[in-house]
């Protein structure tokens, strides 16, 4: 029965196709071909997540050898929420891609992208699908491979040193979890997380497994891109081709924030993670200064596409507070802001995309003008723009919201405080973008006109989604708060 | 302390720490991938140590009742290697290509090149 195969099928299929890609050597025929490929994969996660909210968490034996000695796919609610909007965003964008990829990487060279990109899309996926650790490790590379590939197909040369850098750094973080698994099988002799959940508790006092946390905290921290690891993301977002920022915006950095999640509550279980290895310590002053730091250099930034990757880098700051709460209102905050935010900030690229695709590299004074010269585009931007800076009725809200009260409940006032003067400093910069491309005077002779439709709808579909998503929660809350109770062990 | 003892943690250690020296601290875009290398091989002996029990013999079935080492460390970290091949091949390459975009491989020339002296 093909259902009972759907855990791997969600990452076999784009990695069949991705050769594929390169043997049609044809633009539009590879594009269709990545089209279907990432919309099944959609259809596949939205099928495993009915399947995990109606009977519990699926468990696919690879080859058929049980775990704990074979490789094990496990899929709860979490894996599968990350699953579904990882495919989402994937085939939304993949959607969107073919004019901006013809325009920006040229269509001698598109088979070879939608390669890549599909490449990409099976790391993630297969990041998520597993309960390997070791499996994680070998998706993870295949995963920052395509992307540093990806990044480096930008236009300007500027994407080959972002490229270079962010291989350098990915590397290094990569390096670090394996060495993170390697004391980990040194001390438990287990690659499997049900496993390992079972017997890294009995040897916390350890000094191996102390190590261990470290290793896979930093490692992990270095692909989040968590302040002050985030030195690879912003030239890396700003010079990659424009569907690949998006690509990268709603997905890697939130496969790495799943990942750490995992290691937190799964594999060393919240009571050891924040109590013998009190790591809220340090991510909380680390998280409060990305908000700070990352919001202020957006102020500052010219380029539209920076601005933005900073911007990310203090939403990421956010994500990060929810998972030091530890508590089901601040993990659910937290993982509800990574669905949030991944919506958002694909929906703001994808707009940026169509400005790109008309007016070129998005510096300031590229868009000026831009709200008469690209009405829909704008107004998508606004949208999103609103949704980011978390305006009560929008996505962006919700999951600050969570967030607020979580930090609320543990009395940890002024991580409120926080989070409302980092939205705050969103404000100043969205409006930046604002106030340039409405009240500025149009440039004489500017290119003008939309972008295609066929990167016009899935991006009003994205910020449909981004508002959808502020109204209605019982999906993206309800989903959220089952996996955070899950995680902390409240049901199984 | 009779050998090998711990000597082998001491020296992918030691590779450990050289390696991701090199890669913080040169500037050539080559010698920081040698680095990331030195980096990544600290890693495989570090599995290959972990595979070894004391005593124990070449993992392949002979029959009697003897001690066999680990071998899934060293399939794991088979596999690490090719990804750390695959890296390389990536970082070579992007150096190439930057080669051809920028006339150089030394950072300070190539941030020099992008925002002026």
């Amino acid at each position: 029965m093909i259902l009972d195969h759907l855990p791997i099928l969600q990452v076999v299929l784009p990695l069949l196709a991705a050769p594929l890609c390169l043997l049609l050597r044809h633009a539009s025929r590879s594009y269709w071909l990545a089209l279907v490929t990432s919309w099944l994969a959609f259809l596949i996660a939205v099928l495993l997540l009915r399947q995990t909210l109606a009977i519990g968490p699926l468990s696919y034996e690879i080859g058929g050898w049980a775990p704990p000695w074979g490789i094990e796919y496990r899929i709860d609610v979490l894996n599968a929420f990350v699953l579904l909007f990882v495919s989402g965003l994937g085939a939304v964008v993949a959607t969107a891609a073919s004019p901006s990829v013809a325009r920006e990487i040229g269509t001698d060279r598109a088979h070879l992208f939608y390669c890549c990109f599909l490449l990409f899309e099976t790391g993630l996926l297969g990041v998520a699908a597993t309960g390997d650790a070791f499996n994680l490790f070998v998706f993870l590379e295949i995963a920052s491979l395509a992307s540093y590939v990806l990044v480096s197909l930008g236009r300007d040369r500027r994407a080959l040193t972002a490229a270079y850098r962010y291989l350098i750094l990915g590397t290094v973080g990569a390096t670090f979890y394996l060495i993170g698994i390697g004391l980990l099988y040194q001390a438990t002799g287990t690659l499997n997380f049900a496993d390992l959940a079972e017997r890294v508790p009995l040897l916390s006092d350890s000094r191996t497994i102390r190590a261990a946390f470290a290793f896979l905290t930093v490692g992990i921290s270095l692909k989040l891109a968590l302040f002050p690891l985030h030195l690879w993301l912003p030239n890396a977002y700003a010079f990659a081709p424009s569907v690949v920022t998006a690509l990268l915006a709603g997905t890697a950095t939130k496969v790495a924030l799943y990942v750490l999640l995992r290691i937190f509550f799964t594999l060393f279980g919240d009571s050891f993670s924040f109590g013998a290895m009190p790591v809220e310590v340090i991510l909380v002053p680390l998280a409060v200064a990305a908000v700070f730091v990352g919001s202020a250099a957006a102020i500052f930034e010219q380029n539209v596409k920076r601005m933005l990757a900073y911007s990310s880098i203090a939403q990421i700051g956010y994500m990060v507070l929810g998972i030091a709460l530890a508590t089901v209102l601040g993990l659910t905050g937290g993982i509800v802001h990574m669905f949030n935010h991944a919506v958002i900030k694909t929906a703001l690229f994808l707009a940026l995309a169509c400005a790109v695709w008309r007016v070129g590299p998005p510096t300031l004074d590229a868009i000026a003008g831009l709200g008469r010269r690209m009405p829909l585009t704008m107004a998508a931007f606004v949208v999103a723009g609103m949704s980011l800076i978390g305006v009560p009725g929008t996505a962006g809200f919700v999951s600050k919201w969570y967030l607020v009260i979580g930090a609320l409940e543990r009395d940890w006032w002024w991580i409120a405080l926080v989070i409302i003067a980092g939205s705050l400093l969103s404000v100043v910069y969205v409006w930046r973008i604002i106030e340039v491309a409405y009240f500025r005077p149009v440039p004489d002779g500017a290119p003008s006109g939309e972008a295609p439709l066929r990167m016009l709808v899935p991006t009003w579909a994205l910020v449909a989604a981004s508002v959808y998503f502020g109204i209605d929660t019982r999906y993206s809350v309800g989903v959220a708060r089952l996996a955070a109770e899950s995680l902390l062990g409240l049901v199984p | 302390m009779e050998l090998p003892g711990l000597y082998n943690y001491w020296v992918v250690i030691g590779l450990m720490m050289g390696g991701l020296y090199i890669v913080i601290s040169r500037p050539n875009l080559v010698k920081k991938l040698v680095g990331l290398a030195i980096f990544q091989a600290s890693v495989f002996v570090f599995y290959i140590t972990i595979g070894k029990v004391a005593g124990g013999t070449a993992p392949i079935s002979i029959g009697s009742a003897v001690v066999y080492s680990n071998p899934l460390p060293h399939v794991l970290i088979l596999t690490a290697i090719v990804v750390g091949v695959s890296t390389m091949a990536v970082g070579l390459a992007l150096v190439v290509r930057i080669k051809e975009a920028y006339g150089a491989i030394e950072e300070d020339e190539i941030n020099r090149q992008d925002n002026g002296p």
